[in-house]
């Protein structure tokens, strides 16, 4: 009965599902850029970080057979290659939003390269909470399916918030982003508080990373990410460098990603590919009504490159 | 390759001097732009070399059999020849826009909706001769991909949106839009496994440069890299364009149109890497379908860097590059490697690049006196 009953309902049902299952790694490649952008730099290669973490997550949860040691390792991963990235920014006149295509490149021919021989086996995953038990209608427990990681991001987003705001940690970040000569006036290293920031953005989108291959879509395979990381760096863009609207944001934007496979599901084939590209077309349109040439957004960090 | 990019070191090193104080004077800085991207090249060799010997494969066959599968025979010339046409395209379509010091990756983007209006045009003029349709392919080609990319550009103009995020989230809309159609209007029903729109047909197919296995793509890349090297630095177009790349403001107080500068560039950019779409259809693929998506864009990126955005310089690391990903296949049968080794390489060799950067007018011996 269930099943008849719901009919077109299945289809915001599965956006809620969708908000919630794929917004995760928009959420954390998103906090972890916000970390990194606020410290005045950027890292476009996140998308390679989000696909190396995917890999490694599901290699070292093949391997020991824990899965969450495989997002510690994610994360572990995702802090490396944003190391290798402060480290090259480090040096003089290195353009760090070029540094971030070249480790896109790199992290996503890296992680194809080593991840050859895990297409076939099949990893333990993340084991999900079901929020959905006082439901009978299996639609309904199925978006209410949520993992831990889903309510870590959203634990973050405010710490993150509160942090920036209140916390030494995070004044000092907002100092190197706002101004350089500042934090160097201070005694502190630029440079230092970059790499810093730049490793814990790089461990955050890792671990979005490992999201995707443990537990949504739940495989390892090198069509895994296509474009969540640099829409997620994005995202951060018209979140105005805020983690609490970076939250808002990945909501909607796993929302609009859930959008194709929903309608698939109750038969509507015919523009698939295209509400499959919704998340991208809606970035744009977003900066598109949000950005502005004649002033630079609010919010935006002094130091940053890309809103100079 | 390693010892091409050693050797230069020690004859500029202990001869030009001795021969010509003032050689080093006049020419470090054209010494320097051969000498550091060959020294990044080389490093970035010697690091997969390593990489690859921790997989238990002997770096010294890894060597001989990338150049054996490059440059080795005329087959392997053939290949990477072929393979070089698009890349010198796509990178045209970030070296252009770099001069108004744009940052633009959205090469595979352009790429893709080139190839889909050249595969619409021929497609609808199909009663034509040859030649027309070639044409028209052409133009629907160099169009298609040029306003893509233009796209980037007034949003970048207009509405101040970053059009290094914008171009790449246009190269996944222009896929979406590609298996779209592909898949839908423009399929044919006879395209069962891989879904293609219907094929342009032999007669209209560009073919072969005589006695090779190259095609005219090659020819096309040649001459849009030429053009472009004259557009950059011998019009007064090109001269304000650099001038606005150097100094926005100088360049709106001298009255330069910048924002016609941007658009017709970004046009241009995106044409170029159109036309390696139409390339790809009329030359290689004879339809659209999803393997145009074979990351040509994105490769081109590099060779854009590596290049250091000299639309001259492009033709020999194009090669070079295409060099790299025609050895791939060798690489996967003769010492087992996985096909993604070709993009790790790449990726190590962009990371080189970029570092290297730091070395410019470092390097004490060809520092001038002056």
């Amino acid at each position: 009965m269930a099943d008849g009953s719901i009919g077109l309902w299945t289809v915001p049902l599965a956006v809620l599902g969708g908000a919630i299952r794929v917004s995760t790694p928009f959420l954390f490649v998103s906090l972890g850029e916000c970390i990194t952008e606020r410290s005045g730099r950027i890292n476009l290669g996140l998308e390679g970080t989000l696909v190396m973490g995917a890999m490694s997550a599901y290699g070292i949860s093949y391997l020991t057979g824990s899965p969450w040691l495989g997002v510690l390792a994610a994360g572990i991963t995702g802090a490396l290659l944003g190391a290798l990235h402060a480290g090259i920014c480090s040096l003089p006149r290195v353009n760090d939003v070029a540094v971030g295509i070249a480790l896109m490149l790199f992290g996503t021919g890296l992680a194809f390269y080593l991840g050859k021989p895990l297409i076939e086996p099949t990893a333990p995953r993340l084991p999900a909470i079901d929020f959905g038990w006082w439901s009978d209608i299996p639609q309904v427990r199925a978006a209410l399916r949520v993992n831990a990681l889903f309510l870590i991001g959203i634990a973050l987003a405010p710490i993150l918030y509160w942090a920036f705001r209140t916390t030494r940690w995070g004044l000092l970040i907002r100092t190197a982003g706002e101004s350089s000569d500042a934090a160097r006036a201070m005694g502190h290293s630029v440079l230092l508080i970059r790499l810093r920031a730049t490793m814990v953005g790089g461990f955050l989108a890792g671990i979005g990373g490992s999201f995707l291959s443990l537990f949504y879509p739940g495989s390892w395979n090198e069509g895994l990410s296509s474009g969540q990381g640099i829409t997620a760096v994005a995202l951060v863009i018209f979140a105005r460098w805020d983690p609490l609207l970076c939250l808002w944001a990945s909501l909607a934007f796993g929302g609009a990603a859930a959008l194709g496979p929903a309608l698939q599901s109750v038969g509507v084939t015919s523009g698939y590919h295209l509400f499959n590209a919704a998340p991208y077309i809606l970035t744009l349109a977003i900066m598109i009504i949000t950005c502005s040439p004649k002033r630079t957004l609010t919010g935006a960090p002094a130091e940053l490159s890309i809103t100079r | 390759m390693t010892s091409e990019a050693a050797d230069p070191t020690e004859a500029v090193g202990t001869i030009a001097p001795a021969a010509d104080p003032g050689f080093l004077q006049r020419h470090g800085a054209t010494i320097e732009y051969i000498l550091i991207p060959g020294a990044a090249l080389a490093g970035a060799l010697v690091v997969f070399g390593i990489f690859v010997a921790m997989f238990g494969k002997n770096p010294l066959d890894l060597y001989f059999y990338m150049y054996y599968g490059a440059f080795g025979t005329w087959f392997s010339w053939q290949n990477t020849l072929t393979r070089a046409a698009p890349l010198i395209l796509t990178a045209l379509c970030t070296a252009l826009p770099a001069q108004l010091g744009m940052v633009i990756i959205g090469g595979e983007g352009a790429l893709l909706v080139g190839a889909l209006s050249a595969t619409s045009a021929a497609l609808l003029l199909q009663s034509m001769p040859p030649l027309i349709v070639q044409i028209a392919m052409v133009i629907a080609g160099v169009i298609g991909g040029g306003l893509w990319i233009m796209l980037a550009g007034a949003l970048r103009q207009y509405r101040g949106v970053n059009e290094t995020i914008s171009s790449l989230l246009l190269v996944y809309i222009g896929l979406a839009i590609l298996n779209h159609l592909v898949e839908g209007a423009m399929r044919d029903p006879a395209s069962l496994n891989k879904p293609s729109t219907r094929e342009i047909g032999a007669a209209n197919m560009i073919g072969s440069i005589p006695g090779t296995d190259v095609h005219w793509g090659l020819v096309f890349g040649l001459i849009a890299a030429i053009a472009a090297y004259i557009l950059i630095y011998h019009t007064v177009f090109g001269f304000a364009a650099r001038v606005a790349g150097g100094n926005i403001r100088a360049a709106k107080i001298v009255g330069l149109g910048v924002s016609k500068l941007i658009l017709t560039i970004c046009f241009l950019a995106g044409g170029a890497a159109g036309l390696a779409g139409m390339v790809e259809v009329a030359a290689v693929q004879g339809r659209t379908n999803a393997n145009l998506a074979a990351g040509y864009g994105f490769t081109g990126i590099l060779v854009a860097f590596l290049a250091r955005q000299n639309p001259l310089a492009i033709i020999p690391v194009a090669i070079l590059l295409g060099g790299i990903s025609a050895s791939g296949g060798l690489l996967q049968r003769r010492l087992g490697l996985p096909d993604a080794s070709v993009l790790v390489l790449q990726g190590i060799i962009f990371v080189f690049v970029l570092a290297s950067d730091a070395l410019y007018g470092r390097i004490g011996f060809l520092k001038g006196k002056s």
